[in-house]
């Protein structure tokens, strides 16, 4: 069996860490979870920092947002590693269920994680 | 009549350029000066995701600067370069007559030193920027619109 996906969270900020700890308060361990904040880092320094986080392993990029620093670093070096992944727009939701679905391939865990993201967005009453 | 504002950030398009200024300048086209991105349709693509569809951007070397800058200078109300490096910045003014700099983030590297939690310099790169003030370039540092901008004598002092 292949090693269990790694998930990176790379925010602006504290977010990142902030996120991956709420995960642990709600399951009981993050593992697997690794925050990277963009705290003052250059470009090839946030790129380090990630490169540093995924650690060779196959791995799901979980982004705060959609444009940015922290999106043009990942999406750089997702580029030259094919088993990494980006999913932008992280929330608590998708994080929370990646933790139990990290044996599948990363472009599923990819999909999954937006559907589940998508699907803890609503607006109520 | 207002310069065009140059920015030296070293991570380019992100959100205190295109919220921060973009918001407080009423910003319509950013420049990026960068002769590999200017080079890389790729990277390119990746800058535009974020920028929002009201603004322009437009991706130019620093031999592209030099006739391009008499057309940003005529809207420089709504118009910012944006470089990533002190080195491309002193290339810069060596063929445009850059006027007005902001330091808005240049990051720590071996070798730099801190002057400001977001601006790191070489003695080099301190030395550059005051070959430039004595040249009369106004340079100042300031991240985001609503802290107090650093003169430059204050910066390197």
């Amino acid at each position: 069996m292949s090693e269990p996906l790694r998930g990176v969270v790379v925010s602006h900020a504290a977010l990142a860490q902030a996120l991956v700890e709420a995960v642990a308060r709600i399951t009981g361990h993050a593992e697997g979870l690794v925050p990277v904040s963009n705290d003052g880092c250059s470009r090839d320094a946030l790129e380090q920092r990630l490169a540093d986080a995924v650690g060779g392993q196959p791995a799901l990029v979980f982004v705060d947002l959609p444009s940015g620093s922290c999106l043009l670093a990942s999406a750089k070096f997702a580029r030259s590693h094919p088993d990494v992944a980006i999913v932008a727009g992280v929330n608590l939701a998708m994080l929370v269920d990646f933790l139990y679905h990290r044996d599948l391939s990363v472009h599923d865990a990819a999909a999954r994680a937006v559907a589940t993201g998508n699907r803890s967005v609503k607006a109520l009453p | 009549m207002t310069d065009v504002l140059v920015r030296v950030d070293d991570r380019l398009v992100h959100g205190q350029v295109v919220v921060g200024w973009g918001q407080a300048l009423g910003l319509r086209h950013i420049v990026l000066v960068d002769d590999a991105i200017q080079a890389s349709p790729w990277e390119q693509d990746l800058y535009r995701m974020g920028v929002p569809s009201a603004m322009q951007i437009e991706f130019v070397s620093v031999a592209d600067a030099a006739t391009g800058f008499p057309r940003w200078s005529a809207d420089a109300a709504h118009t910012i370069l944006l470089l990533g490096s002190v080195d491309t910045l002193a290339r810069l003014c060596a063929v445009a007559p850059v006027r007005r700099v902001n330091l808005g983030g240049i990051h720590q590297q071996p070798g730099r030193h801190e002057h400001l939690p977001y601006v790191f310099l070489t003695d080099e790169e301190a030395d550059r920027l005051r070959a430039l003030d004595r040249a009369g370039v106004e340079i100042s540092a300031q991240d985001v619109p609503t802290r107090r901008a650093v003169p430059i004598e204050e910066l390197l002092a």
